[in-house]
This record gives structure tokens, C-alpha cells and sequence, in this order.
């Protein structure tokens, strides 16, 4: 039998990576807009001074970009070193995503990225300008394909079981493509990215407002900032609504474990913190209906009749089925290169019982309930800090229209200081799409104690050990040089 | 007529290709590796950083898309190697994930470290970097021990597929002397690729000289690992595979892969003699500096010929030595044809990559870099 330990480390590694990929890869995404258009102004008002400001945002882009990439190839590489079932179990399909992504998005990337550094003095202002632009959409592509293969984790589709092959094969590209989970999360992840960038930008500019630099360089940062920002917030809070709907439908233990929900059922109400809730809000932003039927996790796990009167089995009737498709599995491998008829029988069992296959993996239904207060406040977390981002970008926008900003040390001070707050949103954010899934690798297709690898723990554990110290030295560096970087500051004038 | 075999077959090539275009991009590896073996002062140690750092990302990117691709066509060998393998796949990741915030943080005011700390990661990189590359490819001509047992997903309580049987999660490829070899033979043509392209992209009659004396020692050190790895080759026995699936040792079954598919051997000796021509001119011609023009699509034809030797012509690629049936085949570890299908007119797009990717570099290295250049730049490694 499989260690728990074993599981446990191959799971801390993985999100481990994850987490400190997920520090570098929002500021690349969000100041890759940030700067694009600093330099569009530039080329459209040949004013020199955005070409200084548009530079130094470049400049503090590729001192985080390369860790970014850095962490990102391990966690490509993860998937077949701890999770080598997983790998073959649903390698058809979710090595695709992967695969576009290196062709199609990372070499526009790394072509891009080198012209938009030393390209200056070697290629005319708008083949530049174009560099810089396709940089940020290069990472925005590969956020895409990267997130169609995260969601394809959330929400199978486009595949069937070969019980000959022993995987789920595509048969519908464009299913797992266009995965509705896929799009969604692609605009709320990216969109998130640029509330960063947006954040950081703003959080360094009132630095500068702050020690009484660079005054004109930071109110225009400030603008350009506040502007995408307040988009990209925008965007998140309506593709974060198709998503809990997305949830609701397709994964609703982690929407039961969000709202700490135990017993659900129509008018469900909406948890502000514990004692405090908004009576039937849950059912309306999960189903966009005040009646509609949110099941809470008892109701998941002991079985329950929806509003429409469609009945939902237990999860004990699930993980019987489950068990029966694996013996029917079994059965099949042993008799079909011996008595084709008899297995063929089998065959039809397996198929009967295939919706639940995965769940023959789990032994009892505790298993299925992820960890309810790591996500119930990490949800807190991440919609609490949103709506505060938000409404600061919008006092800032509106105070540097103005012209007021550079004397209100309070909100230079508060934006300073919100610049963690946003990377923390977004890790929460992360944890409530990861842990709220488990124990599922693959949404009621493959548990996470059945993709792992065959490694000892002494194993993992060392590798984990071993990332932890390179990760955290990258961040030590990173967040030094930065702040050296900032101290130094652009190469404009003190009253620019 | 494109069939599920046919299939297989493109996505070898592709994988070949990959192999081999990622060969030849570690020239940003074997270039690193003459930072202090070639840059005696300052200037030119800088000069060797910046060349190479203005290409790091496609090295980088090309490992990336290789491994994807492996995934995407034969996830089989993705699940079992890197799980199995798994201390050595981990070493080549650390050295790479080093060398990729070297460059940007080696020259930046605060790094903590100091300047020589992420110079020398830069060169282990350099150096471990091909040799474990190019020591777990050794593997897929000696085998490694494992076994594949596609029933074990229906226990509920030991579903692994891909069990490692070796003793040290692939540290063990070391044992076999061929793996050595092969590394090694790696390391010293990633040493030469270097040297050509930096002499090619670096404007500095001094550099060029040192790099030049070192271009010779390294080339001698390849050829001589290329004769073991050669004669080693066409006189092992080899894993071929029979019309069922079955897998048997054949005596020098990569000697007659040469011989039965002349095609890949007129490949390799045609990308052998490019990558020889390379060196030789530019060692024995004074003033040449286009030698990477000959030796990098020598480099790219001679790799393809080596991955299509290990996959192509009815032979077990990824040969276990616990048990020959667990053995890899294109057959048995590709991906389904749809999956095929749906990746390869994804594939289509590749040369329009490869297009933009050359338009971009040629505008970019029109002029070679010069210390005056690396002087006036205000950004730089």
C-alpha cells in the first residue's frame, strides 16, 4: 500500500513550486501590459520621458521574469517525476496543452523578450514597440494553454476511458480547448495578473511620492497603472462570477467547503464570516437564481434531491460503483487476450460503472471533503483583498487626476503597504482552486493517492528540502536587488 | 494515407528534431563552460556572459518544448523515466533552474552572493548540464531497470504503473562506461558549439585567439569520446522489437539500424562531416569565424540520426534490463491517434516559429558584439 507520507510530500513539492511560481508569474503578467503601453505612449508622443519610464519597469520585469521561468519548468517536469501515474493515466490529453504552449507561446517569449532588452539601438522604435507588446501576449498565451490543461484537472472533458490502453484518450480537441472552466479561468488568472502588476506599480511609485523623487515619473505610473488596474479588476470579478458558477456545477465539494456550507438546499445563504450571512446570496451567485439548489457537503456525501427533482447518489454508492468498475477493470485485463466473449461482458460492466471509476480508489467518504477552514478563509482572503484593491486603485486614479495625490502621505502609505496584500490574494486564490479540489488530482476521475509516483519518501523529502532552500534564495535575491533597483531609481530627472 | 504508425513515426522525427535543435542550443551551456577557461580578464568573462545570455532563452525553451512534446506523444516514457530517473532529471533541473536567474542577478547591485557565485553556477551549468543530458540519453541504448505493469491500475491500493528497480533512482546510469561516454561526448560537442559561436558573435581578436586554443583541446577530447561512443554502438547488442510487440536482444542491432536505413546514416555522416568542416576551418583558417554556420546543422543531423537509430526501425527506444517487455517502443508508449493527429497540424506551426525566431535573431545580430558596445549599453549582464 501507498505511504501517506509519500503522498502528502509529493503533494507539499508540487504546491510548493506552484506557490512560488505563482509570486513571479502575476507581476510578469500585469507589468508586461504596464509597461507595453507606457512604451505606446512613448512612440505615439516621442516624449523621451516615457521611454525612461516604460525602461525602468522593463528593467525590474527582467529581474523577475527569469525566476518566473525558473520554477516554471520544474513544475512541467513535476508531473512526471511525482506524478507518474497521472502522467500516463491522462498524458493524452493533458500533455497537449503543454505541448502548444512551449511551441506556440514560450518562443514568442523568449524570441521577444531578448529584442524588447538589447533591441533598442538595433531595431526601429515600432518593431520594438512590437516586441514588447508580443512579450506580454507570449506570456498570455502560455497562461492560456497552461490553464486549459488546469482546467481540463477541474473539469474533464473530450475523452473517453481505453481499458486496453489503460488511460482517458482525447476524442474532442476543441471540448478540452474550450473547456467553458478553461476560459473563465484564463481571464480570471491573467486578468488577477494585472491587478499585480498594477499593485506593484502603484505601491513603488507612492515610495518614490513618498521620498519626494521622481514626481512626475510616479503620478504617470500611478495613472497608467490605475487604469489597468482597475480593468483587470473588473474582468476578475466577472469571470470570478462564471467561475463559482463553474464550481457550483461542476465541483461542488469545493463551493460546499468555501461557504463552509454542511447542509445546503435552495435560498442557501452567502457566509461573510462566520455568524454573518447575506440570506439566499449563495444561491444566487452559484446559480444566478434565488431558488436554485446549492448542495452543502453532507448533502454530497449522504446523497440529496435536487429542486428539480434529480436525485444524487451518496458517496458511498459512488465509491461502490467505483469499486465495481475496478474489478470489472481487473476482470477485463485478465480475459480479453483469452476469452474475448467474457470480456466483452465485463466491458459493459466497466462502462456502466466508468462516471465513478476513480472514486474506487477511495476508501471512505471522510476522504472526499477537502480542508474546509484552509479554504472557507482563503476564499475570505481572496474576495476581501480584491474588493479592498480595488477601491484603492480607483482613490488613487481619482486623487492623482486630480493632482492631489503627491500631498497625501496617508494613501501613499496605505498603497505602499497593499503591494504583499495582492500577492497574498492571489495565492489564496490558488489555494482555494488547488486544495478545494482534493483529494482529487482529477475531478472524480483520479485521486491524488493514485497519480502519484513510485518513490521512496526520503526521496521527495529531499528534493523538497532542496527546493525550499533554492526557492527562497531566488526570493531573498529577487526582493533585494529589486529594492536596490527602486532605491537607484529610473533615469529621470528628480522633478520628472 | 496517414496512418496510427505513420503517426508515431512523425512525432519520432519531431522528438529527433527537438533532440537535436536543443543539442545545438546548448552551445549557451558550452559557451558558459569557457567563461574562466577562456576569459582571462574581466571584459572578456563579461563579454562571454553577455553573448550568451542573449540567447539563454531559447535554449531554455527548447528543453521546455522538448519535454512537452515528450509528454503530448509518448507520455509513457514522460511517466516511467522521470519518475524512475528521478534524482537525475532533478540534478539537470536544479543546474538549469541556476543558470537561469544567473544571468540577471550576477550584475545587479544587492545580489548577495557576488558576481563569481552565479558565474560559477553558470559554468556548472555549462558543464553538468550536457553531461547529465547527455548521460540519461546514453540510457536508451544500455537500458534502465524497470518495469511497467499496466495492470496494476485496477488495485485500489497499488495502482503504479511504472515501478524503478534500480538502486538509485537513475544515478545508477553512471555504472555503464557507454553512458559515461556519451555524456561526456555531449559535454565536449556543447564545449566546441560554444567556442564556434562565441567566436562567431563576439567582435575581440584576443578573446577570439584564447577561445580558439581552447576550441582545439575540447575538439580533441570530443573526437576521442566519439570514436568510444561510435565503436560502442555498432558492436553493443541492441533491444529490437518483433511484429508482436515482442521484445528481444539483438547483437548489434544499432549497426544494422545504420545499415538497413541508409537515409539516417547518410544523415549522420553528412551532419559529422558539417560539424568536423566547422571546427577544422575555423582552427586552421585564420580569420574564420563562421564555423557554428557548418557545425550547428552538423550538430542538429547528427543527433537525429542518434534518436532515430534508438526509436526507428522496429527498436525498443527506452529499453528496461528488469524486464525486456516493460521496454518503451514507439508503439506501446505513444499517445492515441487522435491525440496524434490533433499535435501534429499543432506541429504545422513550427516553421512559421522558426521563421519569426530567425528574423528576430538576424536583426538582433547583425553586428557582433563589442566591448565598446557592452560599454554604452545601459542594459546588460
Amino acid at each position: 500500500m501507498l505511504e501517506t507520507a509519500l503522498i502528502d510530500w509529493s503533494r507539499a513539492q508540487f504546491a510548493l513550486t506552484a506557490c512560488y511560481h505563482w509570486v513571479f508569474v502575476p507581476l510578469t503578467l500585469g507589468l508586461a501590459i504596464v509597461m507595453a503601453v507606457m512604451e505606446t505612449i512613448y512612440v505615439i508622443k516621442k516624449d523621451e520621458f516615457w521611454k525612461n519610464t516604460a525602461k525602468f519597469w522593463m528593467k525590474l520585469f527582467g529581474i523577475n521574469f527569469a525566476v518566473g521561468i525558473a520554477t516554471g519548468i520544474i513544475l512541467e517536469f513535476e508531473f512526471g517525476t511525482n506524478f507518474s501515474n497521472y502522467s500516463w493515466f491522462v498524458g493524452d490529453i493533458f500533455g497537449a496543452p503543454l505541448a502548444i504552449e512551449g511551441i506556440i507561446a514560450f518562443f514568442i517569449e523568449a524570441t521577444f523578450v531578448a529584442v524588447m532588452f538589447f533591441g533598442w539601438d538595433k531595431v526601429g522604435k515600432k518593431f520594438h514597440l512590437a516586441s514588447t507588446w508580443l512579450t506580454g501576449i507570449g506570456a498570455a498565451i502560455s497562461a492560456i494553454w497552461i490553464l486549459v490543461a488546469n482546467s481540463w484537472m477541474q473539469h474533464p472533458v473530450g475523452m473517453e476511458f481505453n481499458p486496453d490502453t489503460v488511460r482517458h484518450e482525447m476524442v474532442d480537441f476543441w471540448a478540452v480547448a474550450l473547456n467553458p472552466v478553461a476560459v473563465s479561468k484564463f481571464f480570471h488568472s491573467w486578468f488577477s495578473g494585472w491587478m499585480t502588476g498594477s499593485i506593484f506599480v502603484i505601491g513603488v511609485s507612492c515610495w518614490y511620492l513618498l521620498k519626494k523623487r521622481q514626481t512626475r515619473f510616479a503620478i504617470s505610473s500611478i495613472s497608467v497603472a490605475s487604469i489597468v488596474g482597475i480593468i483587470g479588476t473588473f474582468a476578475v470579478m466577472l469571470s470570478g462570477d462564471s467561475s463559482g458558477v463553474h464550481v457550483a456545477k461542476y465541483q461542488p465539494m469545493k463551493l460546499a467547503a468555501a461557504e463552509g456550507l454542511e447542509d445546503g438546499g435552495p435560498r442557501s445563504p452567502f457566509s461573510i464570516v462566520p455568524g454573518i450571512e447575506i440570506p439566499g446570496m449563495l444561491s444566487i451567485l452559484a446559480t444566478h437564481d434565488i431558488d436554485g439548489y446549492v448542495p452543502g457537503i453532507n448533502d454530497l456525501l449522504y446523497g440529496y434531491v435536487d429542486s428539480d427533482g434529480v436525485e444524487h447518489p451518496s458517496a458511498e454508492v459512488k465509491i461502490y460503483k467505483g469499486k465495481t468498475a475496478l474489478k470489472a477493470f481487473r476482470a477485463y485485463r485478465k480475459l480479453k487476450d483469452t476469452n474475448p466473449q467474457a470480456a466483452e461482458k465485463v466491458r459493459e460492466v466497466l462502462d456502466e460503472n466508468m462516471d465513478c471509476f476513480g472514486y474506487g480508489y477511495i476508501n471512505s467518504p471522510e476522504e472526499l471533503v477537502p480542508n474546509v477552514p484552509l479554504i472557507y478563509w482563503s476564499f475570505r482572503i481572496m474576495v476581501g483583498l480584491g474588493s479592498f484593491l480595488l477601491l484603492l486603485m480607483v482613490v488613487v486614479l481619482f486623487f492623482s487626476l486630480k493632482g492631489k495625490i503627491q500631498n497625501m502621505k496617508w494613501l501613499q502609505w496605505i498603497a505602499l503597504l497593499s503591494i504583499p496584500l495582492v500577492y497574498l490574494a492571489g495565492q489564496a486564490g490558488w489555494v482555494v482552486a488547488e486544495a478545494g479540489r482534493q483529494p482529487w488530482a482529477i475531478e472524480g476521475l483520479l485521486p491524488v493517492n493514485a497519480a502519484v509516483s513510485s518513490l521512496s519518501v526520503g526521496a521527495v523529502q529531499t528534493t523538497f528540502f532542496i527546493f525550499v532552500a533554492v526557492f527562497t534564495l531566488f526570493l531573498a535575491i529577487e526582493l533585494r536587488i529589486l529594492f536596490k533597483a527602486i532605491v537607484k531609481g529610473p533615469e529621470t530627472t528628480d522633478n520628472e | 494515407m496517414i496512418t496510427y504508425e505513420f503517426l508515431q513515426n512523425y512525432w519520432w522525427m519531431l522528438i529527433s528534431l527537438l533532440g537535436g535543435l536543443l543539442v545545438f542550443l546548448l552551445f549557451v551551456q558550452g559557451g558558459n563552460s569557457m567563461i574562466f577557461l577562456a576569459g582571462k580578464t574581466e571584459e572578456e568573462r563579461q563579454l562571454i556572459v553577455n553573448s550568451t545570455g542573449r540567447k539563454w532563452e531559447f535554449t531554455f525553451t527548447t528543453l521546455v518544448t522538448f519535454g512537452g512534446a515528450f509528454y503530448a506523444s509518448f507520455p509513457l516514457f514522460y511517466s516511467t523515466s522521470f519518475s524512475g530517473a528521478y534524482f537525475v532529471w532533478m540534478l539537470i533541473l536544479i543546474t538549469f533552474v541556476f543558470q537561469a536567474v544567473s544571468y540577471e542577478f550576477q550584475n545587479k547591485a544587492g545580489n548577495i552572493l557576488g558576481k563569481n557565485a552565479f558565474r560559477v553556477f553558470l559554468t556548472l551549468n555549462g558543464c553538468l548540464g550536457p553531461l547529465l543530458i547527455g548521460t540519461a540519453v546514453g540510457t536508451f541504448f544500455t537500458g534502465s531497470s524497470f518495469i511497467v505493469n499496466k495492470d496494476a491500475a485496477g488495485s485500489s491500493l497499488q495502482p503504479i504503473i511504472s515501478q524503478w528497480t534500480g538502486c538509485c533512482h537513475g544515478l545508477e546510469a553512471v555504472a555503464n562506461p557507454f553512458n559515461v561516454e556519451f555524456g561526456l561526448m555531449v559535454m565536449f560537442l556543447t564545449m566546441c558549439l560554444g567556442a564556434l559561436y562565441l567566436i562567431n558573435n563576439i567582435d575581440d581578436e584576443p578573446l577570439a585567439k584564447s577561445l580558439r586554443g581552447r576550441l582545439g583541446f575540447v575538439f580533441i577530447c570530443f573526437l576521442v569520446c566519439l570514436v568510444f561512443v561510435l565503436v560502442h554502438l555498432v558492436t553493443m547488442p541492441g533491444f529490437a522489437v518483433g511484429e508482436d510487440g515482442y521484445v528481444f536482444i539483438e547483437k548489434n542491432k544499432y549497426l544494422h539500424n545504420f545499415l538497413q536505413m541508409p537515409a539516417v546514416l547518410a544523415l549522420f555522416l553528412a551532419g559529422a562531416v558539417l560539424l568536423v568542416v566547422g571546427v577544422v576551418l575555423t582552427l586552421f583558417r585564420k580569420g574564420f569565424r563562421r564555423g557554428i554556420w557548418f557545425s550547428a546543422p552538423g550538430t542538429v543531423m547528427v543527433v537525429m540520426a542518434i534518436f532515430m537509430i534508438a526509436g526507428y526501425n522496429n527498436t525498443a527506444y527506452y529499453p528496461s534490463i528488469a524486464n525486456l517487455q516493460s521496454s518503451l517502443t514507439l508503439a506501446n508508449s505513444c499517445s492515441s491517434e487522435f491525440t496524434l493527429k490533433a499535435m501534429s497540424i499543432v506541429s504545422l506551426i513550427i516553421p512559421f516559429v522558426l521563421a519569426y525566431i530567425v528574423y528576430a535573431w538576424r536583426k538582433m545580430d547583425l553586428r557582433s558584439l563589442t566591448r565598446k558596445e557592452l560599454a554604452e549599453t545601459d542594459h546588460k549582464y
